[in-house]
């Protein structure tokens, strides 16, 4: 292989025509290690990556997951409602149709319990997966989840500090607006303290996040053991656990405005999202300043996790697992990643409280706690295939 | 075609200033190469460009836009970068790592036309590595994620491109096929180079950086010398001529009286 025969040229003297100066080089002695390098020699037929298909594909399944897990987590229960009794009762309150042959306890069950219940399982699923997916992106480690933050701990603490001093000035509600200020305080330290010169480093926020947790958990066992009353330690375990017992149809509005708020933001910065996973330097050369997204972003992933553990408590792994999975299923471009991860969320944490409600009958599983059974092997595999991936074996 | 125009650049990182007034010009269509030793302030300067690292003093200017009173997005549409490391722990395909060029032109909500298509499209054959398009890019050779690392830079489309050691990691093979690429790309470039016989052979004018700032610039026969090697890099070198073309070509070796560091 002789050198570059490229002309310094004279000064002032500048060839500028160097196209083909040495044609048909790579090809010729490497075939195939340079396949029609000619510049200007236009490709449009190239195909694409096939994966608009794909998305349409999951999009569909999952959807339809959804409304049947929907559907079963509104018939099953301690009380079977038949299908068809569910479909005539959601008719006669959407439509005002039909006359009413069920029972009124049915019809409780149906329309004040189950339905509410299935739809905030819905929305918290969405919600905590479409923050996991965007957490991991803002973090870029795809093995980070929304509770890195801190919020967990931080609802726990608020809405325990209240149970325990019996100080609620905004009465039933009280307890999830302190969990939401816990989770947006906690939130706020995590950041103060991962900001460096203005900008938020990616694994000082994640440090900076465990500590905090750590630190919030000993404050939780603190003011549980202080209380050392059933009530309080009950209180402890469903804002650490998760449940979706407290739904109701007012519970719903409020998520679901933050959800679809935030997935619209999210969705308008999708593409400088994924510039972000390439890292910062990167990103600035595409015209992504990292360090203003990262902290707008990370504002509006805490208000969504804020607010969805403020309703459900700490609904464990689905924030790390569902974006997983979801990136499995059609990449890590957040156009087609954010929309699937909504949907699988859903659909998941709709089908886990079936199962949470109906495992150990009479007595009900804690959500999270079933998120975890299955979040748990589901993250070590994931990491161990991660592994191996990365160290090429 | 558009110039580039450093004039008196300052950055500083922390409180300690790495580029300490640089001023440097890249003419419309213009091959500049940036060499110098480590710590020099190459890729620091080179970051500014791009806008990686704010400005402490000075101006940037791309034709007749000052390069840091732009939106980064309108920035991006005039100064793509390939810098030194690109990783992602994310799985990511090689059309889409090319795809991510687009990302200065397109507004919320917008989908790739057919334009968008294209310049991948292009970019992707140029660079030939269209082949590989459906590959995941953590899963290429070296010098193939560099093809496809200079695929999204043009890709971008951009009249000036600016490389912070292109060549980094890879083959003599590789070095050149690499370097040709982008001389073909009709685009205005700045180069970091820490290979002097490369940046010889590829460069029209080269900018010698020592300590945040240009001690020597000019067509590389007339700056690469050996007096000036010794001085700024500590090695002696003998200069000779690759056979045909006439670039100058450096024969390094270690100082005479053993290791030195200036």
């Amino acid at each position: 292989m002789s050198g570059p025969p490229r002309p310094a040229g004279p000064p002032g003297e500048r060839p500028n025509d160097r196209l083909g100066e040495r044609p048909g080089r790579g090809s010729a002695e490497h075939p195939g290690d340079r396949l029609g390098g000619l510049p200007g020699k236009r490709s449009a037929v190239l195909p694409r990556p096939p994966r608009r298909r794909v998305v349409l594909g999951a999009c569909a399944v999952l959807g339809g997951l959804l409304v049947v897990g929907l559907a079963a987590s509104v018939m099953l229960g301690s009380v079977a409602v038949p299908a068809d009794t569910v479909a005539r009762v959601l008719m006669r309150h959407l439509t005002g149709q039909g006359e009413p042959t069920w029972s009124v306890s049915q019809d409780t069950v149906v329309w004040n319990l189950r339905l509410p219940r299935a739809l905030l399982a819905a929305l918290v699923g969405a919600g905590l997966a479409v923050s996991g997916a965007a957490t991991q992106a803002l973090v870029r480690n795809p093995l980070a989840d929304p509770y890195v933050l801190g919020l967990t701990y931080g609802a726990a603490v608020g809405a325990v500090a209240v149970t325990v001093t019996g100080v609620a000035p905004l009465g039933g509600a009280s307890a999830g607006v302190a969990a939401f200020l816990g989770a947006l305080g906690a939130f706020a330290v995590v950041y103060a303290l991962a900001r460096t010169g203005g900008a938020l480093a990616p694994l000082r926020l994640v440090l900076s996040g465990m500590a905090v947790t750590y630190a919030l958990s000993g404050v939780t066992s603190f003011l549980v053991l202080r209380a050392d009353d059933p009530g309080t330690t009950h209180s402890v375990l469903f804002w650490l656990f998760g449940s979706l017992a407290e739904a109701n149809w007012a519970s719903l509005g409020l998520p679901a405005v933050v959800l679809a708020a935030t997935m619209a933001a999210l969705l308008a910065q999708a593409r400088p999202l994924n510039a972000l996973l390439l890292g910062d330097e990167t990103a600035a050369g595409l015209g992504v300043p990292a360090a203003r997204l990262r902290r707008h972003l990370f504002l509006l992933v805490a208000l969504l996790t804020g607010v969805m553990v403020a309703l459900a408590g700490g609904v464990g792994f689905i924030g790390l697992i569902v974006p997983h999975a979801a990136r499995l299923l059609v990449g890590s471009d957040h156009r087609r990643l954010l929309p699937v991860a909504a949907l699988a969320g859903a659909a998941f944490l709709v089908l886990v409280d079936i199962a949470a409600r109906t495992a150990l009958h009479p007595q009900e599983l804690p959500v999270g706690v079933v998120t975890s059974v299955i979040g748990a092997p589901l993250f070590l595999w994931l990491v161990h295939t991660r592994a191996r991936e990365t160290t090429g074996l | 075609m558009t110039s580039l125009h450093l004039h008196d650049v300052r950055v500083t990182i922390g409180t300690t200033p790495v580029v300490t007034g640089v001023s440097l010009t890249a003419p419309s269509g213009g091959r500049v190469g940036i060499v110098g030793p480590n710590g020099s302030g190459k890729s620091t300067l080179l970051r500014a460009v791009y806008r990686h690292l704010p400005l402490a003093g000075g101006s940037i200017t791309v034709g007749d836009e000052d390069l840091w009173a732009l939106t980064p997005r309108r920035a991006a549409q005039l100064v793509a970068a390939l810098p030194q490391e690109t990783r992602s722990d994310f799985d990511v395909t090689v059309w889409e790592m090319a795809a991510m060029g687009r990302t200065p032109h397109k507004r919320p909500f917008a989908a790739d036309t057919d334009r968008d298509v294209a310049a991948v499209a292009d970019a992707l054959t140029h660079t030939g590595v269209a082949h590989l398009a459906g590959r995941r890019y953590a899963t290429l050779s070296g010098g193939e994620r560099q093809r496809v690392l200079l695929a999204r830079a043009l890709a971008q489309q951009t009249p000036v491109l600016v490389l912070d050691e292109p060549t980094n990691h890879l083959d003599v093979r590789h070095q050149f096929d690499l370097l040709d690429l982008v001389t073909s790309a009709k685009t205005t470039v700045v180069a970091a180079l820490h290979d002097l016989n490369l940046a010889a052979a590829y460069c029209d004018h080269v900018y010698v950086l020592a300590e945040g700032r240009v001690v020597a610039d000019g067509p590389p026969y007339e700056v690469l010398t050996p007096r000036l090697i010794r001085e700024v890099f500590g090695v002696d070198a003998h200069v000779t001529s690759v056979p045909g073309s006439g670039a100058p070509h450096l024969i390094l070796r270690p100082p005479e009286g053993g290791p030195t560091t200036r």
